[in-house]
């Protein structure tokens, strides 16, 4: 997890240090002074983590920290030796605060940070409730407070979260993704009473917390008239609720990509992304099964550019009676210095029953630097 | 046929017991007499799920079938849902069977449970030209849903079916709610009097048609805009025939 954190900081360009450790003191300081670029801690560690560390690593003001080096103090573990009242007596009850807080004697309690504007209602409850339908009243209940708040800021909810606070002081969390900025009352109750099953209410909810954690402008729209055409239907309510159900990156649209190696032709966009217009070159017929990686196939075929005459795939030999090709793929080499030579020859091929496939052969068929002159089956032609 | 007024009126009296609305019972034609004529509304009945499966191979790649839906699929009005449990689909071949890449919404189900709750929100959104679910079962109970939820909104909606081994396949022959089943098998394509492979051509088998008869038909593959079409050796005498009159003119 911690890689993926840092992975992620440096995508965005952020360069970063995390360590995991039982307390907030001590991954402070491991973060600061070990990790390269993540530290784990084992768990119950106390002090033999810190031992080694410099003193800055303790979070105390700096002057504490060059008195303590001119009397001779130089690593953690030096100071966790020594007697605590004098130090104290000299050094006021800080120091040691932060030292407990280090080891983990002393509790620390964190506070999450939040962002100032974050647009966040809450209710508390007299008595603690757990049954569905009551669950779900109140969240409609939330749902129209929130989106007054979200009218006054002229914003719709990219993203909400719903946190169940129980008696047992557990948290029970709940989180809906919009496509598109949403303020509607309705649609927003909708996705997240489908969410109700995985609250576990246990002996009760006391407190319910619904923020916009993600929120957008979303400013009027005029809608056309019917007057002037027939306007293509909203989907993005279904989107979301598709979206919530089977996750954010199992709903998508494909998009086409200048790329003539076929894999490489399609990429995936958000379902609601804006339309773009574009295809892909229709004069090439493509097939409608591409296989996800090109199966090895048998073949008896004449070289450099006649189709097969047959082909064992699957355990099944084929006959050629048709053959369409070759198209000529070229390997990308501003990609990989491997690609610079390596092209792929496509055929379109149909044996005796009619099965239409695309096979294609690695190399020109010539030389054999630009290809190992296997065939692979790439694709079902309907 | 003679149209019979007695038979007519017992089939609208059937039709308000279903209780089925004016809105579903408008059709897509496929622009083909043949092919219409044998459909009841001539064409694919809007508001109604339809099986399409594929014959040999087919029914476990379903490559034709796939694209015989995206033809449907791109001849209807507005987005379309596409819920798959198998990502192969190849995108460039389905806009090539005129349906293009910025209508089609794709769902990437893990399971034919969740392929079948999907097809049902898609179905009862309205919103949708089409839905199409990728399925290797389908029972009576889960596919009266979709028909219903179809019934109420006027989408169409096709279960493509598609197994993971050839003997799954048998699973075809088990009944169903969708008002018309379909299986499509490839076979050899257009000739050509040059090397090369001509238009594809399918063997498209109406299976089941309610209120209808079963057919089998001959035809071209979709073109650009989705449209099927029947094979010019049939609608203007053999190809060979007109040919060898060519060259002889020539």
């Amino acid at each position: 997890m911690l890689e993926g954190l840092i992975g992620r900081l440096a995508m965005s360009g952020v360069t970063a240090q995390a360590a995991v450790a039982d307390s907030w003191g001590a991954a402070h300081a491991l973060a600061r002074h070990v990790a390269r670029p993540a530290a784990v801690a084992p768990s119950d560690h106390g002090a033999a983590v810190l031992r080694d560390l410099p003193l800055e690593a303790l979070r105390i003001a700096p002057q504490v920290t060059a008195a303590l080096r001119t009397l001779g103090f130089d690593r953690i573990g030096e100071l966790l030796a020594q007697p605590r009242a004098p130090l104290t007596l000299r050094f006021g009850p800080e120091l040691g605060r932060r030292i407990d807080q280090a080891v983990g004697d002393a509790a620390e309690l964190i506070e999450s940070v939040r962002p100032a504007d974050l647009i966040e209602v809450r209710r508390a409850f007299a008595e603690p409730i757990g049954a569905p339908e009551t669950i779900a009243r109140y969240i409609s209940k939330l749902v129209a407070e929130l989106c007054e708040r979200l009218e006054a800021g002229g914003l719709g909810a990219r993203r909400l979260d719903l946190i169940c606070r129980r008696v047992d002081n557990d948290v029970q969390a709940v989180r809906v993704g919009m496509a598109t900025p949403v303020r509607d009352v309705k649609r927003m109750t909708r996705l997240l009473c489908d969410k109700i099953e995985t609250i576990a209410p246990g002996f009760g909810i006391e407190m319910m917390t619904l923020a916009a954690t993600l929120a957008e402008p979303f400013g009027r729209r005029q809608m056309a008239s019917l007057l002037i055409e027939e306007t293509a239907a909203d989907v993005s309510d279904l989107v979301d609720t598709l979206m919530n159900r089977v996750g954010e990156r199992a709903i998508y649209r494909m998009a086409p990509v200048a790329s003539d190696v076929p894999e490489r032709s399609v990429c995936r966009v958000p379902a609601m992304a804006a339309d773009s217009g574009t295809g892909w070159p229709g004069h090439w017929p493509r097939p409608s099964r591409l296989l996800a990686h090109p199966e090895p196939v048998e073949t008896v075929a004449l070289l450099p550019d006649h189709p097969p005459v047959s082909f064992t795939w699957r355990g099944v030999r084929r006959r050629v009676q048709r053959a369409d090709g070759p198209e000529r793929v070229f390997g990308e080499w501003w990609k990989r210095d491997a690609e610079l030579v390596a092209v792929r020859d496509y055929f379109r091929v149909e044996d005796d029953a009619g099965e239409r496939y695309w096979l294609y052969r690695a190399g020109d068929g010539e030389d054999a630097t630009t290809g190992s002159h296997r065939w692979f089956v790439h694709g079902v032609f309907g | 046929m003679q149209p019979q007024p007695a038979i007519d009126a017992l089939r609208a009296q059937i039709e308000r017991i279903e209780g089925r609305s004016k809105r579903a019972r408008s059709a897509l034609p496929f622009g083909i007499a043949e092919v219409d004529a044998r459909l009841p509304g001539g064409g694919l009945a809007f508001g109604a799920l339809h099986e399409v499966a594929g014959g040999g191979n087919g029914a476990i790649d379903g490559a034709a079938a796939a694209l015989f839906s995206a033809g449907v699929a791109a001849r209807t009005r507005g987005k379309v849902l596409w819920c798959v449990t198998r990502p192969d689909l190849f995108a460039p071949a389905i806009a090539q069977a005129g349906l293009v890449a910025d209508r089609v919404i794709y769902v990437e189900a893990g399971d034919d449970k969740t392929v079948l709750a999907c097809m049902e929100e898609g179905l009862r959104h309205g919103g949708l030209g089409a839905v199409i679910g990728e399925l290797a079962r389908l029972a009576m109970t889960a596919s009266r849903r979709l028909q219903l939820a179809a019934e109420g909104t006027g989408s169409i909606g096709i279960a493509l079916r598609r197994w993971r081994r050839q003997a799954e396949a048998m699973d075809f022959g088990q009944p169903t709610a969708a008002t018309t089943r379909w299986r499509i098998s490839v076979i050899p394509s257009a000739p050509l009097p040059v090397p090369g492979v001509g238009r594809h051509r399918w063997l498209v088998e109406l299976i089941r048609a309610r209120a209808g008869e079963s057919a089998d038909f001959e035809l071209e593959a979709c073109d650009g805009t989705g449209r099927l079409a029947l094979p010019s050796d049939l609608a203007d005498g053999s190809l060979s025939a007109t040919g060898r009159l060519r060259r002889a003119a020539g």
